[in-house]
């Protein structure tokens, strides 16, 4: 168990692309990070770094209390569980997950030991004479996880390990991941591309893109207070309502929409709003033309326009619709405001609590 | 390989139907097979033929009754002046030059391989490319100097000299480094992670996976080692160290004076010749399939 810290740990190629940019924060002792971003972001690379597969252009990389930039994998008392599980396909599954130990020189008794403890946490017992080949995808991912397990490193590292599994194991391996790192404590880096992976395993999630760190915080805060427009229509399906507004005197103008905000910039913004954070209000600001409703049974989402700009709008099942003309109000509380070049935060607030002038009262239900 | 082909067609559709085109795919098959028997048969044919007869009406319809005492003639009789070169020792050094040169083969164009895909080394493509131009260089275009150097280094009469001045494969490091490069690149890495360092995962991980591979260049490299002609003939002047591909010539060569040529005894050995590679292809037939088409990872 240990902490990781990253500082200033840079990556460029022989050939001068910069694959991640300065990047710097810390991994607390039995912290599961996600890092999260579209493909090509750097989080594999990041990740790679960590493990020591990549080396490290710039900046120092701490795991516990030792730089570990210049060494080798096997030296920097980590376990990588990979997309495509990399078992080695002609030892069996005991083999496999023993292999690591047997390199380390761990006396048989132990290795025994320990293999038949990891396989009964991970239900392999009965596979454990089995090869590869003779083992489901979901059996496979277990082997590789056992692998690492076995060896009681300090650090879990995770490359996009459920993409290779149908979204029924999917959904089941997330939680015998999420449960098992758990049960262990040991600090996790978890690299995805689902952000439905990242939100729910997550106790931190770190939000790449282009190879730079958009945003570090926990699943809630990366939902509701989005650092920039990146992440905002990254995290979140659907994701979140962008569309252009207006500020101007303190006041902020969307389609009906006038909100006094406390703020100096005037000009453009970028207005974003959580599909869930609309409602319907019959004398709200908003006049949205819903076009399709998608039912999905716990709930429906319906997507329309405002003013010609696409919204999503996230009911729950009790409420009716129809397609056609309806109002929308929300709580001028969830609203995002980005800068409408660079996409960042920006920070202002309203005024006030509540939107609708004629029937304040019905806007707190 | 005639067996192989007609017992592949031959449980396909054999039963129900009778289709024509089935009979006319057969009847070319089963010619082909006997075509291509027919000078099996008629070393056999010969080897079983007292020599007179084969010298007075040349090779016959009817096998004869000297097979067994070829045999004996071929393998424990020495045909030379030193009384060495018995079929026996011609046949030992014959497979030592054989499982030698597969073996030394397959070693180095693994190794060679390896480090050509797995380090990363200046030069290394070009390396390749120039290990793969050496294909077009055969043994016979070097032969001299290579020779020159073998004699230098005082190897004429020994197993090295037979084997070592061909061991360098352009061939097998070929097929060695398509098959590395096709090996996930995970796995690579798992075994560092694993703490596995390169002599490690060569042999624990790389090896075991190449097995087909192997199997399949050890058919190759045997059967072309096995029938080297050329180079044995330049390296070998002691009778003891013939073996039996260059043997075989010897016997017919020498006592064609006064006496009769020993046909039969050449045949013999000629049939002798033949057996291990056929006995190893057959053995590691499936293996040699698997091996050239698909890779099991």
């Amino acid at each position: 168990m240990a902490k990781v810290t990253l500082d200033n740990v840079r990556k460029v190629y022989p050939n001068g692309v910069e694959a991640v940019t300065p990047a710097s924060f810390d991994i607390k002792d039995g912290e599961f990070t996600v890092l999260v971003g579209p493909s090509g972001c750097g989080k594999s690379t990041l990740l790679r770094m960590i493990a020591g597969l990549e080396e490290i252009t710039d900046g120092a990389l701490t795991i516990g209390d030792r730089v570990v930039n210049d060494l080798d994998p096997a030296d920097r008392d980590i376990a990588m569980v990979f997309q495509n599980y990399a078992l080695y396909p002609h030892m069996t599954v005991r083999k496999n997950i023993a292999y690591g130990l047997k390199n380390r020189k761990t006396p048989k008794e132990v290795i025994e030991k320990k293999v038949a403890e990891a396989a009964k946490m991970l239900n392999l017992e009965e596979y454990l004479d089995r090869k590869p080949s003779q083992l489901s995808g979901g059996q496979r991912q277990r082997v590789a996880m056992g692998r690492a397990i076995v060896r009681d490193p300090s650090l879990f590292l995770f490359d996009e390990p459920l993409s290779n599994l149908d979204a029924k194991l999917r959904n089941q391996m997330r939680i015998e991941i999420k449960a098992l790192q758990r049960r262990l404590g040991v600090t996790s880096i978890y690299v995805t591309h689902d952000q439905v992976e990242a939100m729910t395993m997550a106790d931190r999630i770190i939000v790449l893109n282009g190879g730079k760190i958009e945003q570090i915080g926990t699943p809630s805060e990366i939902y509701h207070n989005p650092a920039s427009t990146f992440v905002a229509s990254f995290m979140g399906a659907p994701p979140m309502n962008l569309v252009a507004a207006e500020l101007t005197d303190e006041t902020l103008f969307f389609a009906g929409l006038q909100l006094p905000m406390k703020t100096d910039y005037r000009g453009p913004v970028t207005l974003g709003l959580r599909p869930e954070d609309l409602h319907i209000d019959p004398y709200g600001p908003l006049a949205m033309e819903v076009e399709l409703i998608e039912e999905l049974g716990a709930h429906r989402l319906l997507h329309g326009q405002i003013e010609d700009q696409r919204l999503t709008v996230h009911l729950s099942k009790e409420t009716e619709v129809t397609t056609g003309p309806l109002r929308l109000s929300c709580h001028p509380t969830s609203l995002c405001l980005f800068h409408p070049q660079t996409g960042e935060r920006m920070d202002c607030n309203p005024k006030v609590q509540s939107l609708s002038a004629r029937k304040p009262q019905e806007q707190h239900s | 390989m005639a067996d192989i082909t007609s017992s592949l067609a031959a449980p396909a559709r054999s039963t129900r139907r009778f289709r024509w085109s089935t009979l006319a795919d057969h009847a070319i098959l089963i010619t082909g097979s006997l075509f291509m028997l027919l000078p099996l048969l008629v070393l056999l044919q010969t080897a079983s033929t007292p020599d007179i007869e084969t010298m007075k009406y040349g090779p016959g319809l009817y096998f004869g009754d000297q097979l067994d005492d070829n045999f004996r003639k071929a393998m424990f009789e020495a045909s030379g002046f030193s009384g060495q070169n018995t079929g026996l020792s011609m046949f030992k050094n014959s497979l030592i030059l054989g499982l030698g040169f597969a073996f030394g083969k397959i070693v180095i164009g693994m190794m060679a391989a390896y480090a050509i895909v797995y380090f990363r080394m200046r030069f290394a493509t070009m390396a390749f490319w120039l290990i793969f131009t050496t294909l077009l260089l055969p043994l016979e275009v070097r032969i001299l100097p290579s020779y020159e150097i073998t004699q230098k280094l005082g190897l004429l009469n020994t197993y090295t000299g037979l084997i070592v001045p061909l061991i360098a494969s352009a061939t097998a490091t070929f097929f060695f480094r398509q098959f590395f490069r096709s090996v996930p690149e995970e796995l690579v890495e798992a075994a560092r992670i694993d703490g596995a360092g390169p002599v490690k995962f060569f042999i624990d991980i790389l090896v075991p996976l190449s097995q087909t591979m192997i199997a399949a260049m050890f058919i190759i490299m045997f059967v072309y080692g096995w029938n080297q002609y050329l180079w044995p003939t330049m390296i070998t002047t002691e009778e003891g160290m013939y073996t039996l591909v260059r043997g075989i010539k010897q016997i017919v060569q020498v006592l064609e004076g006064n006496e009769i040529p020993q046909y039969g005894r050449a045949n013999m050995l000629a049939i002798i010749a033949v057996i291990p590679p056929v006995a190893i292809v057959i053995f590691f037939q499936s293996w040699f399939v698997k091996g050239l088409t698909e890779s099991d990872k």
